[in-house]
């Protein structure tokens, strides 16, 4: 009996020893190795909120626009209501909201948010997507301006590269305004991540696809903008939907020359040429940058101190400016090509930059009197390689008249012409036009301060538009 | 009257054949697919008759096959709006695969290209099992197939020659297959066809292996490891037009536009490929021969 108890004693002891010896290895790789477990939790919303959402109104939106709907819903028990205010109501001018799960979640497994949605009519959401979580929004993509019926539809939202979303908070957010000053109602239904499986040849892009040129100067920041992502759906057409800077891989040719950080933002550091591109997800993504640096940005030449009322300033950084409506009207119904403005911030140094110039206008917020001034000034440089014969700046201002109204009778209007023997290309021009070299203008109520060129000249930057008196 | 191409008169690799027809047998005859949940007998007839493994680069074996040439002045019946050539610009044998390109490009009138190849004349068989790996283009408007026609298809207007379509994917649809008969009675929009939707996956962004397995009264479709159709002389308007007891040839084409897709759209890619892994044909080894 003695040798039996002892033999299991014996056996016990071996294998309470091996049970030890076990356990220990577990212990140990379980010190050395944390797996972080964030949940895959794919649904957002099916008949109410998953566990760990929260729902953040936008500041300025209507707070109570969302409301959870047990009428109305494309399946199982209730749907997302969301009442978009009319213009002018008083407890929000927008819907808008983000719906975070701020415990993170592991979405590298599926490659879209998906949902079913409907409106009382047929209506445009502003924004709508996934990853905006009130911090750094890393992953944030959005498809802008999607349009509602009145019968239920699926809409896809791909992700641009699920692998990237391992610890991902913002599970959905939105915004819509008023259409026509109208609000309206929608509903969403069905919200969740999917792995669809049927979303296929993506193709991303920078700058909407376009390979831009552009000329620039050391210190300068461009952001990248126009970033995309576009999949084929499984139902064969596709979907682009725009992307955050993070899911991007940027790459410069010459780092001596411009640098691109990882948010997107291109640095211009040296004088040369040097072309941005991107990849995501290993495809390289369409257009790019070229920018050709020829020094630092030469500030136009500093206006002499003036007396207040012996000047009247419409854009400088010398004088008080009076308000400003627009630098650029867009007249595209009159076929105006020209894009930018005051745009351009060089260390404090204000200035306005138009390219594909053929006609633009400024517009003072109030019509000027210039009556007392004597001259027109401004600062020139054309950006063109070349100023050819016949190639032209024409200065226009357009005065309302004593009805303060442009486009009535009581108008007038007039110009000066600048050509190859006044303009220097890529060098600061001074302009000081004597007002009265502007025939038959009267200017007591200046209103629109034009420049044409009729596409002779495409890209010019402008300083130090003022009136003075000498 | 054809005989059935002789591997031993091609020379190529015929033993390799079988070793390698019995193996994918094998697996064929396994549960493969996890999503599939029964083991499934896709395939029965193992003994290699032709093959064309695409593995020396250049133009396609013209001992196998020719080309359909142009537009026939009505886009081959279906109003399709490609010009066929032979150029390598539309068809070539690369690393392995027959690369199929479809160009928008304006052509001899047309706006575009692409290629379309047959055995006719130099491999035709009755009966037997028919299988190719392909990769597929996608996009509205293009139009990849794998089918076949009756050998008398110069003598017997179409469609009493018969036509058998293996393959038949709308690029706008790319997770879509359709697998049809044409016959007397039964032909264009009123031919016998089965869609299998394909879940969680596409035709475009991988292979998949597209067949048949063909026997007197009968054809047995299947894509991967699923038997998605069965069409037998019961299945038509008239059992007694069951044309399919000649010899048939192969064709592998992609078409842009047409009756059965639409025009390509500003969504549409150009140029878009289709990849051909190998075309491997078997004997019939079932009753009633």
């Amino acid at each position: 009996m003695k040798n039996g108890l002892f033999i299991y004693l014996k056996n016990t002891l071996l294998v309470v020893s091996m049970l030890a010896l076990l356990t220990a290895c577990e212990r140990e790789v379980t010190d050395q190795v944390s797996f972080a477990t964030f949940p895959i939790n794919p649904e957002v919303f099916i008949d109410g909120f998953s566990g760990g959402l929260e729902y953040l109104p936008f500041d300025g939106s209507k707070l109570d626009a969302f409301s959870v709907d047990p009428d109305v819903k494309f399946a199982g028990t209730t749907s997302m209501r969301f009442d978009v205010p009319n213009f002018g109501d008083p407890s929000g001018s927008f819907a808008g909201a983000v719906f975070p799960d701020m415990g993170g979640r592991d979405l590298s497994g599926y490659d879209a948010l998906t949902f079913w949605a409907k409106a009382t009519e047929a209506a445009t959401i502003n924004e709508i997507g996934f990853g905006v979580d009130f911090g750094e929004n890393k992953y944030r993509v959005n498809l802008p301006n999607l349009r509602l019926g009145t019968g239920w539809n699926k809409y896809t939202i791909p992700i641009p590269d699920p692998f990237l979303l391992t610890v991902e908070k913002g599970m959905f957010f939105y915004a819509a305004g008023p259409q026509d000053g109208d609000g309206f109602t929608f509903w969403i239904d069905e919200l969740q991540f999917e792995r669809l499986g049927t979303l296929g040849q993506p193709k991303p892009a920078i700058f909407n696809g376009e390979d831009r040129i552009e000329t620039t100067f050391l210190d300068v920041q461009i952001p990248i903008t126009g970033l995309t992502q576009t999949f084929n759906l499984g139902s064969g057409g596709n979907q682009t939907v725009s992307a955050a800077p993070a899911y991007f891989d940027f790459s410069s040719t010459d780092n001596e020359v411009a640098r691109v950080s990882e948010s997107g933002v291109i640095t211009i550091v040296g004088t040369g040429t040097a072309t941005i591109t991107a990849l995501l997800a290993g495809v390289k993504a369409a257009g790019s940058l070229t920018v050709e640096v020829g020094g630092s940005f030469q500030t136009a030449p500093l206006p002499p101190a003036r007396n207040p009322e012996d000047v009247i300033s419409v854009f400088s950084d010398a004088y008080a400016n009076v308000p400003v409506e627009y630098y650029n009207g867009f007249f595209t119904p009159d076929r105006q090509t020209t894009l930018g403005g005051a745009d351009i911030n060089i260390g404090g140094d204000n200035v306005i930059r138009y390219t594909d110039l053929n006609f633009v206008a400024i517009k003072t917020l109030n019509t000027v009197n210039a009556n007392a001034m004597t001259h027109y000034h401004l600062d020139i440089v054309v950006e063109d390689q070349q100023i050819s014969d016949g190639d032209f700046i024409r200065v226009l201002l357009v005065d309302a008249g004593p009805d303060n109204v442009v486009g009535t009778g009581d108008d007038t209007e007039a110009f000066v012409e600048f050509d190859n023997q006044t303009l220097v290309s890529r060098e600061w021009v001074s302009l000081d036009i004597p007002l009265t070299d502007f025939v038959g203008l009267n200017t007591g109520n200046l209103a629109l301060y034009f420049f044409v060129s009729d596409a002779t000249i495409s890209n010019i930057l402008l300083d130090n538009i003022y009136f003075y008196k000498e | 009257m054809h005989k059935p191409h002789s591997p031993e008169g091609k020379g190529k690799g015929s033993f390799r054949g079988l070793v390698i027809s019995t193996a994918f047998l094998g697996i064929l005859s396994v549960n493969l697919g996890c999503s599939y949940g029964e083991d499934q007998v896709v395939a029965n007839f193992t003994e290699i008759t032709v093959q064309d493994e695409f593995d020396v680069d250049g133009a396609p074996d013209s001992s196998l096959w020719d080309y359909n040439i142009g537009t026939r002045g009505d886009g081959w019946g279906n109003n399709e709006l490609q010009y066929y050539t032979d150029r390598p610009e539309n068809i070539i044998v690369q690393n392995g695969y027959l690369i199929f390109t479809a160009r928008q490009e304006n052509f001899e009138g047309s706006g575009y290209t692409s290629a379309r190849i047959l055995t006719k004349d130099k491999f035709e068989q009755r009966y037997g099992r028919f299988e190719a790996r392909i990769k597929a283009p996608y996009g509205q408007g293009i139009w990849p197939a794998f089918w076949m026609l009756g050998a008398n298809s110069d003598e017997v207007i179409w469609p009493a020659c018969g036509e058998i379509d293996i393959m038949e994917i709308r690029g706008q649809e790319p997770t879509v297959l359709f697998g049809s008969v044409h016959g007397p009675g039964y032909s264009a929009g009123e031919a016998i066809t089965k869609r299998y939707d394909l879940e969680n996956d596409r035709f475009d962004t991988g292979f998949h292996i597209f067949g048949i397995e063909w026997g007197p009264d009968y054809v047995n479709y299947y894509v991967d490891d699923v038997l998605y159709n069965r069409i037998t002389p019961e299945d038509l308007p008239n059992p007694d037009n069951w044309v399919f007891n000649q010899p048939f040839y192969l064709i592998l084409n992609v078409a842009v536009g047409g009756s059965f897709v639409g025009s390509p759209n500003e969504e549409t890619v150009f140029p878009q490929t289709m990849l051909v892994d190998y075309v491997r044909a078997y004997k019939y080894n079932g009753p009633n021969e």
